[in-house]
């Protein structure tokens, strides 16, 4: 499976720098052979792997480990698609997307786990790679699609998985209007965008009549909002989570706004009518009609008709988007309650002030939350406040009888993940 | 498919009778001193008062309770007014020179909730004239009114004009008579030519009816020419040539002699002998504040009396030098003079005597002086001219309004000694003489129970008004400003009885005397009150202030000197990182100090940082007050003088709210918003102004400007709310509840804190000698040496982050809580203990009801996600109803930013009604709003002017009075009488959204009035349990209740809840 192990050590890279322009002389692989260079940290290995068999994810990752000597270190794999483009590779779907789409060459990028988590984004590789001065390799990317100063979207880890945004009830609303849900839950990333008052056109038997009317006036970079593409600068607003907001002020559109901000639903006119939705007759359901994941998605706003690759690749984000969209309603109100335990039954003996403030110290409030994601045997889902939440409503016998001596790992766990703000 | 769900809701005919019979809104009354007055009259036969208004009022009193409003059409300053003497009509001249005609009309009989009410008395125009003149320079025309004269028989009005003519217009039909006209030329034939030299007379300064002769009248011209004039002979009976610039003129009683006033500051006293045409000096000429030049005499009165010699009372005329800015009004008699000293502008006086013209004197009894600010009214007839207290147009602001507290239903023990305290105050200056003005007939049923309203001032006072009736008097003044140690000396108070007026004035001149109590400049602004709570049973008062101090005081009927108690809470909690840069606390005063009886101050907590008191909750059985600022909150036992417990509530990033008064940090934001705003509108109106005339270029050149500037328009942010938003910490609102927390089976005292950033804390307290029984129970705790203790028990943070509002308690039987001591003295109906409690937590967006003591969430209310307003005012209030005599509901009452009143049913926050009330830019009047327990409210449309609306079918209190006029007063139509009713306001307001409480057409704005439609998206089909109440009970509860037995407990309880709710809701 593995040909030629090692192609070129190349440990002393700063001195040899512009030697190694010469032995980048394109080798002519035969065309079963999939060319794969691999970078960790400063150094290089080239290999080759066969096209039609490369072997799973797991192979190729521990194949890696050896080629670096690098064995027990946990790293996470990326490789650079032809749009230039840091992409993930972390299970066999994804990893045989990377070989099949190699011409000629795959390149690999390796970096630790513990590292800064791999910024995987668009674009992100032409930025590392001029930092790095390994410009020739340009050559091999058709980076020409991406103008310089606008650089590419953020890509989450494939963990970090959830769905953000959809497009509602297409078969419902006419066509020259979209609705759009923004799922607020469990991100830090700002909703990211504001409101103006403005005129709208509107025809009427009348004739034309211009009317007051709420618009997008902005788009805040990396926000919620312009991450989804759904969602543009003068795209006239016309109901917020089902109501219609005629008639209203802006500031009562945007008190609207702030209140559904959890769960917020928008329906608009888009100024830019040429990304509508089509009708599909086959379409029947009221509900997701599509969903658009952070990832993989760069240029592919709608893609409500087959699954999003990110859904594909990875089940877990698929079965938490199907969580969140039944459990919407519920975790939209989910304010959160402390108890404190110290707060004895009458008949005990009450304890002293003392003793209580120290227990019941900002710092440590321990929800039953921790305890349930203690348990939960998938660590992704500690991100979900909805999965938990149906866990918390399975077993509610079980939270009655925690008694807060829920691990502090646990607890730093959930700081991370902001379920704290979220909840 | 969102008009389907509509039409779904409110279709149970027999609920909406119910809610006819409990809801009504009406704008009943307006409490306080008219904002801006313009004019002032008085009717000498109905003995009725009226005053006008810059906004284009007319607002007649009489008797206390006899008040009625006419509003003219435009907004328009009132200039002057005239009483057709005993027909109940007047006239009004307006500053853009139309003259209207008004009458009294008794309003037809109407219907409130099923129940008959008698028609209201009130004003309504008949007609309106303006003399022709060239239009649009109405300013300089010479058309343009001056005075107006009413004859005495009432049918003819006679005009001065700018011009110097004089016009008659036939009443009551305002035809002008155009023969009639007296052009200055006339005159100017019969003035000798060395008078006359060419120049005009100037406008017509006065007009004056001879007193004994009718169809005489005296004319005077600004230049100083005064002509007696008779009407049937169109001659001028006789001229005097006066030389100075005429201010006005005044008959004596007799008709022998007139005075004149004038623009040096002097008067003229002129014979009128029928012997001799010209007149050519007076007989007696004075500038009683001279010789150094002085200010006009803008009016004098003139009034004989039986006693000697006659009263001579005249406003201006001050050295212009050393008292020009004064406003002084100067009354003299012989010997005797005073000159009265008002903080603010005069703007009208007269005289109150009897209108019977056979009498030999004028007899005046008392003078009334309408001042910018304040009604003054001084007896003539006790010796010193003292002042008469009045019972309505109460100067408010004498002192800027910052705070409002409602009582009702005062106990009679209560409200005797606050009279008695009250009086003791008035001392010396209380004249025991009753109120001159007195027409009309109050028909009101004096109230079963007597209502007080509470309101603390800038400057640190704390007044209390008998707000029982339709006249809002005064009753009390408290002062907390003696507490501290403050740069003046708190016993110099220009009110204080103890000085004595006539002293100073021996040596001084002129002889001033400081009338009224408009006294606006307040001496430290740290003194002035924040938060006002009242315990009417125990007669404890707690008042809380600007500098963070909060005062507890009581009710002594004797003088008392004592050292009050001071503590210091630190609200910070040795939180470190955080400076406070405002202002210091006040300094407490080290000595003994005297307090006259009343309300003295007990204790004297202090919070530091010294931000201004934010929420305070007294709850007098415990002997605990709570408070809030914008770092935390503490609570005190003012008996055992202890710190139960102080919290920080700053999020560790809330830096801003450290820095120092709330004010800085607001006005930042809102002197942004303003100034976007200003740009936004600047920039509207100069593109209109560009479409009219398009061709300059340099408008061509804006225009492109302002196209330029579009790309940055006004926008607003949309983000949910995060934790670290600024003056997150700020405690909003605080209440104490003896309720379930601990567990199901044991109630006891509780603390509910609810901060800006949606938090919601509550503490278990433990206060000995609560409860005989309980305290048994405990064993061993019963000792008084034991100290209150607080457990944090609770701590809910609202997911949407709105600051919390209300926090509210609510019995077994969804009923609030009785107050404290109502129920341990039988005053109120015992609350049930026996089945769950639960707790309504309002939030500027959201109004929900938890259950308790496990806190999960039984029902809520969007109000924000379906309406876009926010909450702002929330009461908990008992709606009687009107037909029904046993019948009431607990209801909550939503004020929002939007100004709309909304009314929820509890616990089950169905939606009933929905009122538009204030106009949502009214924003200090939102501010404003307190309510009453039956259904009533108040807030301010001036700094001076309460507005009292009901939402009450029943319980409505408005003028009922009648007039005796000398016609047939007939009542309008019944269709006149809708439009006529709810006006009786004196400022102009959008009537247009106005919803009259027309309950059988539920508002279709209030998107959601049943439960289970809460969000109108037809998405949300799935949506439909979002406020559906069984299944929300599983919420993110962090319950570390001891032992396994307790969490079982608790879990039937929960399950023992879910089956109520369903059961409420049911019904």
């Amino acid at each position: 499976m593995v040909l030629p192990a090692l192609l070129q050590p190349n440990s002393r890279l700063g001195s040899r720098m512009s030697k190694q322009q010469h032995y980048r002389t394109p080798l002519r692989l035969p065309d079963n052979v999939v060319e794969v260079k691999s970078k960790f940290e400063a150094e290089y290995r080239r290999f080759a792997l066969k096209r039609n068999s490369p072997g799973d994810f797991q192979e190729f990752y521990r194949l890696l480990q050896t080629i670096h000597h690098i064995p027990g270190v946990d790293v996470l794999l990326g490789y650079a698609d032809v749009h230039g483009d840091l992409l993930p590779i972390n299970n066999d779907d994804n990893f045989l997307k990377a070989v099949s789409l190699a011409s000629p060459l795959l390149r690999i990028i390796i970096s630790k786990k513990e590292d800064e988590p791999g910024v995987f984004a668009t674009n992100s590789l032409q930025r590392r790679k001029k930092g790095l001065g390994l410009t020739g390799l340009r050559t091999t990317v058709s980076g020409s699609a991406h103008s310089k100063n606008k650089p590419g979207l953020m890509i989450g880890l494939p963990q970090n998985f959830r769905q953000i945004s959809s497009i509602i009830d297409v078969d419902i609303l006419p066509e020259t209007h979209r609705r759009v849900r923004l799922h607020k839950h469990g991100t830090n990333k700002p909703l990211g965008f504001y409101i103006r008052d403005g005129v709208s056109v509107r025809v009427t038997p009348q004739g034309v009549e211009k009317v007051p009317g709420v618009f997008i006036s902005r788009l805040v970079r990396g926000g919620l909002a312009e991450s989804t593409g759904l969602l543009g600068v003068n795209d006239e607003i016309l109901e917020v989570n089902g109501i219609d907001v005629t008639g209203k002020s802006l500031d009562q559109v945007t008190d609207m706004m702030v209140a559904n901000s959890h769960n917020l639903i928008v329906t608009v006119k888009p100024a830019n009518q040429r990304n509508n939705v089509v009708h599909r007759g086959s379409k029947t359901s009221v509900g997701n009609c599509g969903s658009v994941g952070s990832v993989g998605s760069t240029g592919s706003t709608l893609s409500h008709d087959s699954p999003s690759p990110a859904s594909q690749s990875n089940p877990i984000t698929a079965s938490n988007s199907i969580a969140e969209g039944d459990s919407d309603n519920e975790d939209d109100d989910r304010d959160l309650i402390l108890e404190n335990d110290c707060l004895t039954p009458f008949d005990s003996h009450h304890i002293t002030n003392s003793n209580n403030t120290n227990l019941y110290d900002r710092d440590s409030p321990t929800s039953i939350l921790h305890s349930t994601t203690v348990r939960t045997p998938l660590p992704q889902s500690i991100s979900l406040p909805n999965s938990v939440g149906a866990s918390l409503s399975d077993n509610s016998t079980t939270m009655s009888t925690l008694n807060g001596n829920t691990a502090s790992s646990s607890h730093e766990n959930m700081r991370e993940d902001g379920n704290i703000i979220t909840l | 498919m969102m008009k389907f769900r509509f039409r779904r809701q409110g279709t149970d005919p027999q609920r909406e009778k119910i809610k006819q019979e409990l809801f009504a809104f009406n704008k009943t009354v307006e409490h306080g001193f008219p904002h801006q007055p313009s004019a002032l009259a008085f009717d000498p036969k109905l003995q009725l008062m009226a005053i006008g208004t810059k906004s284009g009022a007319i607002k007649v009193y009489g008797a206390p309770g006899v008040e009625f409003t006419g509003l003219h059409k435009d907004t328009t300053a009132v200039t002057q007014i005239n009483f057709l003497p005993g027909q109940g009509r007047l006239l009004s001249l307006l500053d853009d020179n139309t003259i209207h005609l008004w009458e009294l009309v008794a309003g037809a009989p109407r219907e409130v909730g099923g129940v008959k009410k008698e028609g209201v008395v009130s004003l309504q125009e008949v007609g309106n004239y303006s003399l022709p003149g060239r239009p649009g320079i109405e300013s300089c025309s010479a058309t343009r009114v001056t005075v107006l004269l009413l004859l005495k028989s009432c049918d003819l009005l006679c005009i001065g004009t700018e011009g110097g003519g004089v016009y008659f217009l036939q009443l009551p039909c305002l035809s002008l008579k155009d023969n009639q006209t007296l052009l200055q030329d006339q005159v100017t034939k019969s003035l000798p030519d060395d008078y006359r030299c060419g120049k005009s007379l100037g406008p017509v300064e006065s007009l004056q009816e001879h007193p004994q002769q009718s169809g005489k009248i005296l004319i005077g011209y600004s230049r100083g020419l005064v002509v007696l004039w008779d009407l049937s002979t169109r001659y001028a009976d006789q001229l005097f040539l006066g030389k100075q610039q005429l201010e006005s003129l005044v008959w004596e009683r007799t008709g022998n002699l007139f005075v004149s006033s004038h623009n040096d500051g002097g008067y003229s006293v002129w014979p009128v002998t029928s012997s001799n045409t010209y007149n050519h000096q007076p007989v007696t000429s004075t500038i009683p504040y001279g010789p150094f030049p002085c200010k006009a005499i803008s009016k004098i009165l003139y009034r004989t009396t039986q006693t000697g010699s006659p009263v001579l009372l005249y406003s201006g005329g001050m050295p212009r030098a050393s008292y020009g800015d004064r406003h002084c009004l100067t009354i003299q008699q012989d010997k005797e003079h005073i000159t009265l000293d008002f903080t603010s502008r005069v703007i009208d006086f007269f005289t109150i005597q009897s209108p019977e013209p056979e009498k030999e004197f004028d007899d005046p009894s008392a003078l009334v002086v309408l001042l910018e600010e304040e009604l003054v009214v001084i007896d003539l007839q006790s010796p010193g001219w003292p002042s008469l207290p009045t019972p309505y147009l109460a100067p408010l602001h004498s002192s800027a309004i910052t705070c409002s507290c409602h009582i009702s239903s005062v106990p009679p023990k209560l409200w005797e000694r606050l009279v008695n305290a009250g009086k003791a105050q008035h001392g010396l200056q209380q004249t025991h003489r009753s109120w001159p003005i007195s027409g009309g007939k109050n028909l009101a049923l004096p109230s079963k129970q007597q209502e007080l309203l509470l309101t603390g001032h800038e400057d640190g006072t704390v007044r209390f008004w008998d707000a029982s009736g339709v006249a809002l008097t005064p009753l009390y003044k408290l002062s907390t400003a003696n507490v501290f140690h403050t740069d003046c000396d708190p016993s110099d108070d220009p009110q204080d009885p103890s000085d004595d007026p006539d002293m100073q004035q021996e040596e001084e001149w002129p002889p001033f005397r400081k009338v009224g109590c408009f006294d606006p400049y307040s001496d430290d602004p740290r003194l002035g009150i924040q938060k006002i709570s009242l315990c009417k049973y125990s007669n404890k008062l707690v008042v809380a202030g600007t500098a963070g101090q909060v005062i507890v005081l009581g009710l002594s009927d004797e003088r008392s000197d004592h050292l009050v108690d001071v503590s210091v809470v630190d609200l910070l909690q040795d939180r470190e990182g955080f400076t406070w840069k405002g202002h210091d606390r006040l300094e407490p005063r080290l000595k003994p100090a005297p307090f006259a009886p009343g309300f003295q101050p007990l204790v004297l907590v202090q919070c530091l940082p010294p931000a201004s008191v934010t929420a305070v909750a007294l709850h007098a059985e415990w002997n605990l007050i709570a408070f809030g600022t914008s770092h935390g909150f503490g609570l005190f036992d003012y008996h055992r003088r202890n710190t139960v417990l102080a919290r920080c509530t700053l999020h560790p990033n809330d830096s801003l709210a450290m820095e120092g008064p709330l004010s800085r940090v607001k006005s930042l934001k809102k002197s942004l918003r303003q100034s976007f705003r200003r740009i936004r509108k600047s920039r509207v109106s100069g593109k209109k102004r560009t479409i009219n005339t398009p061709t300059s270029k340099v408008q061509e050149a804006n225009a492109a400007l302002a196209e330029q500037e579009e790309v940055a328009p006004v926008q607003r942010r949309i983000e949910p709310r995060s934790a670290d938003d600024s003056l997150s910490g700020v405690v909003r609102c605080l209440c104490f509840a003896d309720t379930f927390l601990r567990d199901g089976t044991h109630h006891g005292p509780t603390l509910w804190a609810g901060t800006n950033s949606g938090s919601v804390y509550a503490y278990a307290l433990e206060v000995p000698c609560v409860g005989s029984g309980r305290v048994s129970d405990r064993g061993g705790a019963s000792e008084s040496s034991v100290c209150v203790e607080a457990v944090l028990g609770k701590e809910i943070q609202l997911m949407h982050r709105a600051p919390v509002v209300s926090i509210c308690v609510l019995d077994g039987r969804g009923k609030p809580l009785p107050d404290p001591y109502e129920a341990s003295q039988d005053l109120a109906i015992a609350p049930d203990m026996t089945n769950a409690h639960s707790v309504l937590i309002a939030s500027e967006e959201q109004l929900k009801v938890f259950s308790l003591p496990k806190v999960s969430a039984k029902t809520k209310f969007k109000l924000t996600a379906h309406e876009g307003c926010r909450v702002r005012k929330v009461a908990l209030v008992v709606f009687s109803s009107a037909a029904q005599e046993d019948y009431s509901e607990h209801t909550l009452v939503c004020l929002t930013n939007l100004g709309d009143m909304h009314l929820f049913n509890i616990p089950g926050l169905r939606p009933q009604v929905r009122y538009d009330c204030i106009r949502k830019e009214d924003i200090s009047g939102i501010a404003s709003c307190v309510f009453t327990k039956n259904g009533q409210g108040f807030y301010l449309i001036s700094p001076s002017e309460y507005e009292r609306f009901s939402l009450s079918a029943k319980v409505v209190t408005e003028p009922l009075f009648s007039v005796q006029l000398d016609r047939l007063l007939e009542p309008t139509p019944a269709g006149d009488s809708t439009t006529t009713q709810p006006q009786a306001n004196g400022t102009h307001k959008n009537q247009m959204g106005q919803a009259e409480g027309q309950t059988e057409e539920p508002p279709s704005s209030l998107s959601s009035p049943n439960l289970d439609t809460p969000l109108d998206s037809p998405l949300s089909c799935a949506d439909l349990t979002l406020d559906s109440t069984g299944e929300l009970t599983v919420e993110d509860v962090r319950d570390f209740l001891t032992t396994v037995d307790e969490a079982e407990n608790n879990l039937k309880n929960i399950k023992e809840e879910e089956g109520h709710t369903t059961g409420i809701l049911i019904n």
